[in-house]
């Protein structure tokens, strides 16, 4: 398969994701999104990966391997700040009543 | 057009599709669901890649325990259609407009890049022993700092969480 | 000696920076100590130098100051004759006044009793500067110091307008006399290239007659600015705004005899340019007159004496113009005797009266106040100039002089002497003769004044009576003229060929004028009573309108060009742009003010489309 279509298939989920940062107003949602994004440059990064290792496996049989580990850290960070996120949030409604990112106007003051 | 051809263009459809649904679902449950099947196709690409690896994980990380901690909170809270808060129709719209403006120029800019193959079938990477070889030796120091990473979000978590 | 010498102006400099940055923090002991020590030591340096002997013509030289290209300016003092004699005048008149300071000023607080110690100092710096420098760029940055110091010492009382408006004249009047010695200045470099002393004057010869007259003319400019000639005269009188004691210093006894000194030491040049002697002498003699008839009608204690000084200074300049300069420099060192006395005498008696400086309030202080009287009357005797007194001798060198230049001159001179006798007696009659009348209060406080302010009274009465033995003329006995012959390797002294009996004959009539003008004064004066107005009397006691003239003439014409360009260049041009700016910058905040919403998707989809707008410049239309 071509290189070409995996990246316009990355850039494509990923550009969903902005668009529902930007559209949506629910926090969960957004965050959602986040995650979507970070799959994309995931997807991105594997298939690279793979690209690579087609092109110096001659040299070295396990070329390519740093790419699968970045995906594996990438996830490792999503988790936490998935853990982290949720328990802002959950905070933020038990204080607000609302998951509205509106709410959260306080970077004017 | 071989199988893996019909599975790769199955897969991005299907991922797209799904994505596409989760972000103009009304219901933040639906939008869950629909994640978890963009995820599960990724993770089909991952396969297609022969990075099982890490398919597994994705499923087993993201569409597993992230998304049911999504769930969770989000059946926590009690939110449905009703709760969910609408943009106005001008600004969705300008926000749709940009995205996709940001997409047209992302495909122009990278459409005459050389020509690449990534191999669907072949190789072994991907497998746990290899990668657990790397791992273990080259990235051991990043890989014991991101169990310190995941203890200090654990502590944030519970600490944020608590009630006064 | 050379060390010895550069610490002569390095001392009062040093106690300029102490009393300046400490005083807030010294104690007015101490300050009293560090302001008159360093000016006492430089003074035993001076005497040192003087019974040493160790002067001489040579430049001592310490540094470059400038150099630029061809250019070059030496930091060099020149210790001569005529600067060690005003060495000894500046740090000796300077150190008494320092010690009288020290009683006179004590009522002011710590931090402004130390800023006018560091300002006296810096004075004194400068002015050492001035007479030790051996070129004329030294001798300017003096000039310029004394002309700073002379600002900071008349608007000392800073909180009061009048008092900063006659600092601001001053130092205005000043500016411009100093526009004409720089130019001077510049005028030589730019003929012989060099403004040393010894170089400037061994090249005299070099210089075409019409330069010689321009330099001379445009040094004169300065003079008349620093030594209140006339046209440039009217800030000496307002300059008695200051403390007292500065005004006996810096304006009668060392600052304005700066001009005398630059004149002086400049004879080279002004010996080789007959025109520009004659209007010196000409401006000398009429400021002489002038100052002298307003100083007929002024009832302030200091105007008087601040317009006499005008009037001597007029007869320097008088003896300069008719060459001779030995006479003009021992008329500065006697006027700088009596005339601090008189200044520093009318201090106590202001002192005494709490404040009241006019004449028509005092009254009847003779019996109250022993020793300044005693001493002021020695001072008035010395300028009237009777003989045995210090005036009497250097008054009459110059009236000689004058004699035998040009008659009409001398009997400008001598009316000038008279009037001189007749208004600091009725002064002396005016404020130590009479009843009493100041008010009860007065009255009850007045007491004579401590002896840090009588003992310098008493010095200087000292030398007013004495302080004319150095230059007792041939006449009198053989071997006078001390003071010529000490002078003689800088200054050349004037030989007159004068048949003894007219010179004696002259001496009994100045003398016999002087005695008459006394008389007059005593009868009108020993019991006060009010002056009758009179037309001319009123155009005397208003300055014959100089200042009036001045403001309509000068001031008027330039303020209201000062106003068009205000109302057109500065409020159309300046302030249109400057606030056109500030309106701009915040009509454009107002206008962006609503991207600053605080909500995070209009931040984000800002985001974005800074994203895109890069993603376009840099792949589309960055080529």
């Amino acid at each position: 398969m071509d290189i070409k279509y995996y990246i316009f298939l990355s850039i494509a989920l990923f550009v969903i994701g902005i668009v529902g940062v930007l559209t949506r107003r629910n926090t969960i949602i957004i965050f959602m999104c986040i995650e979507l994004m970070l799959n994309a440059v995931n997807l991105l990064l594997v298939s690279f990966s793979k690209m690579h290792h087609i092109a110096n496996v001659a040299k070295d049989p396990l070329a390519g391997s740093d790419g699968q580990l970045f995906v594996f850290f990438i996830m490792v960070v999503a988790a936490a700040e998935v853990s982290v996120g949720l328990a802002i949030i959950v905070m933020m409604f038990r204080n607000t009543h609302s998951i509205d990112v509106n709410f959260l106007n306080r970077l004017k003051h | 057009m071989s199988i893996t051809q019909i599975l790769f263009w199955t897969l991005s459809i299907v991922a797209l599709f799904s994505a596409l649904m989760m972000i103009t679902s009304k219901n933040p449950v639906y939008s869950v669901l629909w994640l978890i099947v963009t995820f599960f196709c990724i993770s089909g690409h991952y396969i297609l890649l022969n990075a099982q690896f890490l398919a597994i994980v994705n499923i087993i990380v993201y569409a597993g325990a992230i998304m049911v901690l999504f769930l969770f909170v989000i059946m926590l809270m009690n939110l449905g259609k009703d709760t969910e808060p609408q943009k106005s129709k001008w600004l969705k719209l300008a926000s749709a407009v940009s995205g996709g403006c940001l997409l047209l120029v992302l495909i122009a800019v990278l459409r005459k890049t050389e020509t690449h193959m990534a191999d669907l079938t072949s190789g072994e990477i991907g497998l746990i022993q290899n990668l657990g070889k790397v791992l273990f030796n080259q990235y051991v120091v990043p890989f014991e700092i991101s169990s310190i990473l995941f203890l200090s979000a654990m502590v944030g978590a519970v600490v944020i969480g608590k009630k006064e | 000696m050379n060390k010895l010498i550069a610490l002569i102006p390095l001392l009062p400099f040093i106690g300029f920076l102490i009393n300046g940055l400490g005083r807030k923090y010294l104690s007015k002991g101490l300050i009293g100590i560090i302001g008159c020590g360093t000016v006492l030591v430089s003074f035993i340096i001076s005497l040192m130098i003087f019974f040493n002997g160790s002067y001489s013509t040579t430049p001592i030289h310490y540094f470059n100051f400038i150099q630029a290209g061809t250019l070059k300016i030496p930091f060099a003092f020149q210790i001569d004759q005529l600067s060690t004699l005003f060495l000894l005048i500046i740090t000796g008149v300077g150190f008494l006044i320092h010690v009288y300071s020290t009683s006179y000023m004590h009522e002011e607080k710590r931090e402004h009793f130390g800023r006018y110690f560091s300002y006296l100092n810096l004075f004194v710096f400068s002015m050492l500067l001035l007479v030790m420098g051996a070129n004329y760029v030294i001798m300017f940055i003096g000039w310029e110091g004394v002309g700073l110091c002379s600002y900071l010492l008349i608007g000392y009382w800073f909180k009061n307008t009048n008092y900063n408006n006659a600092a601001n004249k001053a130092f205005i009047m000043n500016r411009i006399g100093d526009l004409g010695f720089l130019l001077a200045v510049f005028w030589l470099f730019a003929k012989l290239g060099t403004a040393n002393y010894t170089e400037v004057f061994a090249n005299v010869g070099k210089l075409s007659s019409s330069d010689i007259i321009g330099i001379t003319i445009l040094l004169f400019v300065g003079a008349t600015g620093k030594s209140a000639q006339i046209p440039l005269y009217t800030w000496l009188p307002d300059a008695m705004a200051g403390p007292t004691p500065v005004s006996a210093l810096i304006h009668a006894a060392t600052m304005v005899t700066a001009g005398i000194y630059m004149i002086a030491r400049s004879n080279a040049l002004y010996s080789a340019a007959p025109l520009t002697q004659n209007i010196v002498a000409i401006i000398g003699a009429a400021t002489a007159l002038l100052a002298a008839t307003i100083a007929l009608k002024q009832n302030d204690i200091k105007k008087v004496l601040a317009y006499s000084t005008v009037s001597q200074l007029g007869y320097m300049f008088l003896a300069l113009g008719t060459g001779a300069y030995v006479a003009a420099v021992f008329h500065v060192m006697t006027h700088a005797f009596f005339k601090a006395l008189l200044f520093l005498g009318s201090g106590s008696v202001i002192h005494a009266m709490s404040g009241e400086q006019d004449i028509r309030f005092m009254g009847g202080l003779k019996n109250k106040l022993k020793i300044t009287y005693w001493t002021f009357l020695i001072g008035c005797i010395a300028i009237a100039g009777i003989p045995p007194f210090s005036g009497f001798f250097s008054k009459d060198a110059i009236l000689l002089s004058a004699f035998e230049h040009n008659k009409f001159l001398y009997a400008i001179g001598l009316i000038t002497a008279a009037l001189t006798a007749f208004y600091m007696f009725r002064l002396l009659f005016i404020t130590f003769y009479g009843g009493f009348r100041g008010d009860e209060e007065q009255r009850h406080h007045v007491h004579e004044s401590p002896a840090a302010m009588t003992v310098p009274l008493v010095i200087l009465a000292v030398f007013s009576i004495i302080g004319g033995f150095v230059g007792v003329p041939e006449v009198f006995t053989h071997g006078g003229e001390k003071l010529a012959a000490f002078l003689s390797p800088v200054v050349p002294s004037a030989t007159h060929h004068i048949e003894h009996s007219t010179e004696i004959l002259l001496m009994s009539l100045t003398t016999g004028i002087a005695i008459i003008a006394i008389l007059i004064a005593w009868m009108r004066y020993r019991t006060y009573k009010e002056e009758k107005y009179t037309a001319f009397g009123k155009v005397l006691e208003n300055k014959w309108y100089v200042d009036e003239l001045y403001d309509t003439l000068v001031s008027k014409p330039i303020n209201k060009l000062g106003g068009i360009a205000n109302n057109y260049f500065e409020k159309l041009g300046i302030d249109a742009l400057v606030n056109g700016v500030g309106k701009l910058v915040t009509y454009g905040g107002r206008q962006l003010r609503w991207l600053q919403s605080g909500l995070v998707g209009n931040y984000l989809l800002l985001m974005v489309l800074s994203m895109l707008l890069f993603f376009v410049l840099e792949f589309f239309l960055k080529r």
